[in-house]
């Protein structure tokens, strides 16, 4: 790991400001993710931002009825808060299904978003990686690839985003919130839909998010409820403690129809609107339009009927 | 001692303190967080500074050159040691590849360099910004792929091959035949405290404090790498955190911590990251198995046919997964054959019953699809199939072999009777339920074992033997024979272990550790009480030793008196004199397990396990207890996740963490049940016990295998069973 | 759900933290070092938090995990380093009443902190209920992870009695259950490569009974 600089940042802006300063820097939150990557030099900041002490974890109602949820609030916080629980329970099932009870009392909401994937050639340096090292390749294709995406990949990566936590978002509608640098002391903020957050590798699967240098994360915020009944089914072989082969977030209303995204298959939470049209006509149509395009390698081609199969079985107990 | 006639009644017999569930006697420390394990010796070494290791980037070839510049210019260096600047090096009669590699380079992540440092932080810093060029070599990395050009492989005494009649006549005669091939992966140890060593130089005089299960072994390779004389290195290791194995031999944080001290003329301090420990250290090799075993009608099989393939680097060894194979079930004609490729994969080498544990999860899951195609009831189909002899040698028979009551015991106890023979009919909701059994098998050797005891005026019984506690419990049944044989509390026995100042014992693998070492201990112990009774002037003939006192005749006097003037010190060591070989030596056991596999996902999740186990008389039915359901786990994770999968462009384990390697979860393990028949096995040890730790995993996965089969009527062939392979024939689902 | 007491905590170390210029010290040169060329050390930083109730202030590179303060710093030996990368919970300490992995926290961001290792909970001679209990049903074997085990499994009574749900929980909105499949669920971030957990959950079981 190499040495760094390290402060505690006063406010959300001051910390954007100061990150934006120093090329080279990070913010750490829980640090679940970030020091593991340090530790092994795939990520190599020179100064961290401390943004533990902003006081952004908190879980607010916002006006229209939905949650604004601090970017610093604990998984195992969010996972537990009552009106989470009730309205949004898929986020709850989410977050729980997430890590081990230690990793969840440090994992914060805004890192949760921005974890890193867990594919193995990105995780050992000594391999080609274009998301690590930009224009060395990618390793993973040819390689092993079981864990990998499915769908949204490109010749340059096929790496999964690996959050439970993004899938239920995703399905939430949820927004992020963060400030950017800015000369003024209150900084500028802006709205981010989940939708848009998490960028598609491309030619440039190091460039994971829309984030701009030094912006922040601030808040998510949840619109209000959206009713119906919440399910997150996460299959994995390791009963618990495991990164998703897939996972399914859907929200299904009464009259069979609903929202579902995916996780484990794609470089971000993977949902497509159209797809949810035919929910109520079962799984098999709804993952033919969700995964359509869907290119799995020989290892991970088992994914596209363990997404559908996994739907069904979501359905099938919404139904009751 | 000699022990090479059968034992007869001895003061082990009275079991006043050997045989019961005793707490262990280091758990107060364990649990308090107070054993030291070698890492942590600030006491020894408080002056200790750190060492990272860096490992190979390729996994064959060359190292071109090496820039150590800005390394040495890191803050807070102190040494860096390379092949090139650590001097002449041997190698160890039980390592493969080298531990420090360079210029060669036998397999990836294989040490290049160790760094040390001030501190933790600077080390592993500095070991960062050591630059390497490579020139890489083609190697040869996919077992499957070199299959034809393995050659026959023996391993100590055991040949290659074994022909009984002919099997090819009898196997293409059976009415009833079975032909499949079967593969388990690579898998690793992966205990959960990494290999780690301390050490100081004191003159020409190496201490290492380290984590090794067996010590004198690894006194001998570290002075044989080193170029030193044994009588130079003392090597310490009272606590380790696991082993399965993988620290039967000196690894690379030994070496290198000893280099290291040298080079920083300092104690170092080496642990192996945790990233870097699966391709660095050893594993259990992959197998390719093809059974074929032929039957009458009645069940009887007439041929067994095992064929198994596995690679290791060039030098190494086969994984002896056909030795069950030769001994387990009857059958006129057999033929069994061990082939051993060449790979250039990290080194292939023991892990927890190498051989039976990859041999049994093949023959147990064969054995349950020939009881199938015969109609027959697994379990009547394996006991239809018992021996009380070698089949291979008839006049050699088992000491004790218990087969049949461990398989009926089992069924009774787990509902077997409930099982429904053809699969895929029990349904739980969402989940298809199924049972599954296998025997379980594992050879039961001994090994010279010594130790020493001192008796204090205080009436303390100590006891020094290099023998180690891996986790097994050596501590507390060495305790219970101690106290035992002494007449003593056991709280007025004081166990030290794992240090080559100690007598040499068995050390800790092969399941002989805890009847050797307490066989040892009991030699030992009759030595004393000759001292004790001599000191007294007791007639030794008749003397009692019980609850702290010595009695002879109509005398009885305080055992603390002997050594009033002084300790009384005895030492002796156990020598088996041929009763091994005479007979076969062997635990048996049968494993039953109920699995539940999701309708939909096919996600397989365990819901019962029960082990019976016949396997010599029990030193400690609590901490045996725990050996056993500790193997059923490390089963479950080999039936259902455990798989180093090889790139097999580039020559390595991918998933080398313990994130990406998964090993079984709390949620993963039911409720476990083991039973132990009684038995006593007066060939085995004047203690009558074998070995249980390894007899535990043999046969788990296979029978998980088979609950699983049973479940779904999808039968895999290929470990571990994970659901892509299963998901196919599900149901459909809603 | 956090506790207000755990919120004012951070909101102390907050008002505390000063930013990093302020914090300068050198990491000591050894005596044996002095053979090596004299290089510019990384700038240290001071850190205070309670550790079993002692308070603690220590030098530290900023690097320095809250694992290895504890462990090469404090020589606090019971804490574990299994993985150094969240994967195994052997290093599991209880911080500010929360069980965390202390692998994956710097040390430096803990200023204020109480933190309770496997030292703090009992000795040899005077065992935490926990601690007895897995004696007594054997509820370890190599004893590595086993301080982890115990740290997290006196956590994970207290978050079941706080009403924190679990993978498991049937019903978010009830309290959850105290049976064998949520205290396997919660353990399942300790792994015990030796297989004790059947006897570790046995042990949970026992005393979560007599607290009931």
């Amino acid at each position: 790991m190499k040495p760094f600089t390290y402060e505690r940042a006063a406010s959300p802006a001051e910390a954007a400001t100061a990150a934006a300063r120093q090329p080279g820097a990070r913010f750490i939150a829980g640090g679940t993710n970030l020091l593991d990557l340090m530790k092994l030099q795939i990520e190599t900041p020179d100064h961290l931002i401390d943004v533990n002490g902003l006081g952004l974890d908190r879980i607010e109602e916002t006006q229209d009825g939905g949650l604004r949820i601090g970017a610093l609030v604990r998984n195992t916080d969010l996972a537990a808060d009552a009106r989470v629980r009730r309205d949004h329970a898929v986020l709850s099932r989410a977050l729980l299904a997430g890590a081990s009870g230690q990793l969840r009392n440090r994992a914060t909401t805004a890192g949760n978003l921005l974890q890193r994937t867990r594919c193995p050639y990105f995780y050992d340096t000594n391999m080609a990686c274009n998301k690590r090292r930009p224009g060395s390749g990618c390793s993973a294709l040819g390689g092993y690839s079981r864990q990998l995406a499915v769908v949204g990949g490109s010749e340059a990566c096929i790496a999964t985003h690996p959050s439970d936590m993004a899938v239920a978002m995703r399905v939430l509608d949820a927004t992020v919130e963060t400030v950017k640098p800015t000369v003024k002391p209150e900084g500028a903020t802006r709205k981010i839909p989940i939708a848009d957050f998490h960028r598609l590798p491309g030619d440039t699967p190091e460039i994971e998010t829309v984030l701009e240098p030094g912006e922040l994360i601030t808040a998510v915020t949840l619109p209000k409820p959206a009713g119906g009944t919440h399910h997150y089914r996460k299959v994995r072989d390791r009963a618990s403690y495991a990164f998703a082969l897939v996972s399914v977030a859907a929200i299904v209303q009464p009259d069979g129809s609903g929202r579902v995204a995916l996780g484990g298959v794609a470089p971000k939470p993977w949902r497509r609107e159209d797809a949810e049209a035919e929910m109520s006509r079962g799984a098999k149509p709804v993952m033919a339009k969700l995964l359509a395009g869907a290119r799995p390698t020989e290892e991970n081609k088992f994914k596209l009927p363990l997404a559908e199969r996994a739907l069904a079985a979501v359905l099938a107990e919404a139904k009751g | 001692m000699k022990f090479d006639t059968p034992a007869t009644t001895n003061p082990i017999d009275r079991l006043k303190i050997v045989g019961l569930p005793t707490d262990r006697i280091d758990g107060p420390l364990k649990t308090t967080g107070t054993a030291p394990y070698a890492y942590e010796r600030h006491d020894v070494a408080p002056d200790a500074a750190y060492g990272h290791v860096l490992g190979a980037a390729i996994a064959k070839g060359r190292i071109a050159s090496m820039d150590l510049t800005a390394a040495w210019a890191a803050p807070g260096v102190l040494a860096v040691v390379t092949a090139e600047n650590a001097g002449k090096l041997g190698k160890g009669e039980y390592n493969t590849a080298k531990l420090l590699g360079g210029p060669e380079i036998e397999h990836y992540h294989q040490a290049v360099a160790l760094v040390v440092a001030e501190t933790f932080e600077q080390a592993r810093h500095a070991a960062e910004l050591i630059k390497v060029d490579y020139a890489p070599a083609r190697g040869a990395y996919d077992l499957a792929a070199s299959r034809d050009s393995a050659k026959p492989a023996g391993k100590d005494e055991e040949p290659a091959d074994s022909r009984v009649g002919d099997f090819d006549a009898a196997f293409a005669a059976a009415p009833v035949q079975l032909d499949a091939t079967y593969t388990t992966p690579d898998q690793s140890h992966a205990m959960m405290e990494p290999h780690a060593s301390i050490a100081a130089w004191n003159g020409d005089r190496l201490s290492l404090w380290t984590s090794n299960q067996m010590i004198a072994w690894s006194v001998g390779d570290v002075a044989k790498t080193l170029g030193i004389a044994k009588e130079k290195v003392h090597l310490m290791s009272p606590y380790i955190g696991g082993g399965f194995g993988g620290k039967l031999w000196v690894r690379a944080d030994a070496l290198l911590a000893a280099l290291g001290a040298r080079a920083a003329k300092r104690p170092v301090k080496v642990a192996l990251q945790r990233p870097l420990m699966i391709n660095n250290t050893t594993h259990r090799p992959a197998t390719i198995q093809r059974i074929r075993l032929g039957a009458d009608k009645d069940g009887r099989l007439t041929a067994i046919g095992h064929d198994s393939w596995s690679g290791d680097l060039p030098g190494g060894k086969p994984e002896t997964a056909i030795m069950q194979t030769r001994l387990l079930y009857a059958g006129a004609n057999r033929l069994t054959r061990q082939r051993l490729a060449e790979l250039d994969l990290p080194e292939g080498n023991s892990m927890r019953a190498p051989g039976e544990a990859a041999g049994m999860m093949a023959l147990e899951i064969a054995m349950d699809e020939m009881a199938e195609k015969l109609g027959l009831d697994p379990v009547e189909f394996r006991i239809r199939n018992d021996t009380q002899v070698d089949p291979e040698q008839p006049e050699r028979k088992f000491s004790q072999r218990q087969l049949t009551e461990c398989l009926r015991t089992g069924a009774e106890r787990f509902g077997w009777a409930r099982r429904k023979a053809e699969p895929r009919q029990v349904r739980d909701g969402r989940w298809l339920v199924g049972l599954g059994m296998a025997a379980a098998y594992r050879g039961s050797p001994v090994i010279k074992s010594g130790a020493r005891v001192r008796l204090d005026g205080k009436g303390t019984v100590t006891v020094e033997t290099d023998m180690t506690d891996i986790g097994t419990g050596s501590y507390t049944i060495i305790a219970q024979t101690a106290a035992e044989m002494m007449g003593v509390p056991l709280d007025k026995v004081v166990v030290r272990l794992g240090d080559s100042a100690f007598p040499v014992s068995s050390g800790s693998g092969g399941q002989f550790g805890g009847n050797s070492s307490t066989a040892g201990v009991y030699a030992a112990c009759v030595k004393l009480r000759e001292a004790v009774t001599a000191k007294l002037g007791l007639n030794a003939a008749d003397a009692q030793f019980a609850d702290g006192q010595v009695r002879s005749g109509d005398r009885s006097i305080a055992l603390a008196e002997a050594a009033r003037s002084g300790e009384l010190a005895a030492e002796d060591a156990i020598e088996f004199g041929g009763l091994d070989k005479k007979h076969q030596l062997s635990t048996f056991g049968g494993h039953f397990v109920e699995v539940a596999v999701d309708a939909a996902t096919a996600e397989v999740r365990i819901r019962r396990m029960l082990a019976v186990c016949a396997s010599g008389r029990i030193l400690n039915p609590k901490s045996a207890r725990s050996q056993v359901i500790g193997a059923m786990t490390m089963g479950a994770g080999a039936a259902l996740m455990e798989d180093l999968v090889v790139d097999k462009r580039h020559g390595f384990f991918v998933n080398h963490d313990l994130a990406s390697y998964e090993v079984p979860v709390h949620a993963d393990i039911p409720h476990q049940e083991v039973i132990f028949l009684d038995e006593t096995d007066p060939m085995s040890s004047p203690m009558k016990a074998k070995g249980v730790g390894e007899l535990g995993i043999c046969g788990v996965a296979a029978a998980v295998a088979n609950a699983i089969y049973n479940a779904t009527g999808v039968r895999v062939r290929d470990y571990p069973i994970t659901l892509d392979k299963l998901l196919e024939k599900m149901p459909d689902v809603g | 759900m956090a506790s207000p007491r755990e919120i004012e905590v951070k909101r102390r170390a907050l008002m505390a933290a000063t930013v990093a210029t302020a914090a300068v010290g050198a990491v000591a040169q050894r005596a044996g070092a002095q053979t090596t060329p004299a290089r510019a050390a990384p700038p240290a930083m001071k850190v205070s938090f309670t550790v079993n109730g002692k308070p603690r202030d220590l030098d530290l590179d900023p690097r320095t995990t809250l694992l290895d303060a504890l462990r090469e710093g404090l020589h606090l030996g019971g804490t574990k380093k299994g993985c150094d990368h969240g994967q195994c919970g052997a290093c599991t300490v209880i911080l500010d009443g929360r069980r965390i992995n202390s692998c994956l926290t710097l040390a430096v961001m803990h200023p204020g902190s109480e933190i309770t290792t496997i030292e703090g909970l009992g000795t040899p001679d005077k065992l935490h209920p926990m601690q007895a209990a897995f004696v007594k049903h054997d509820g370890y074997q190599c004893g590595y992870c086993t301080p982890g085990q115990i740290c997290s499994a006196v956590a994970v009574l207290a978050e079941i009695e706080a009403g924190i749900p679990s993978h498991v929980t049937a019903d978010l909105n009830a309290k959850p259950a105290l049976d064998d499949a949520e205290l396997r669920e919660r353990m399942s971030g300790n792994i015990c490569r030796c297989g004790a957990y059947s006897n570790i959950v046995e042990a949970i079981g026992e005393v979560a009974g007599r607290k009931a």
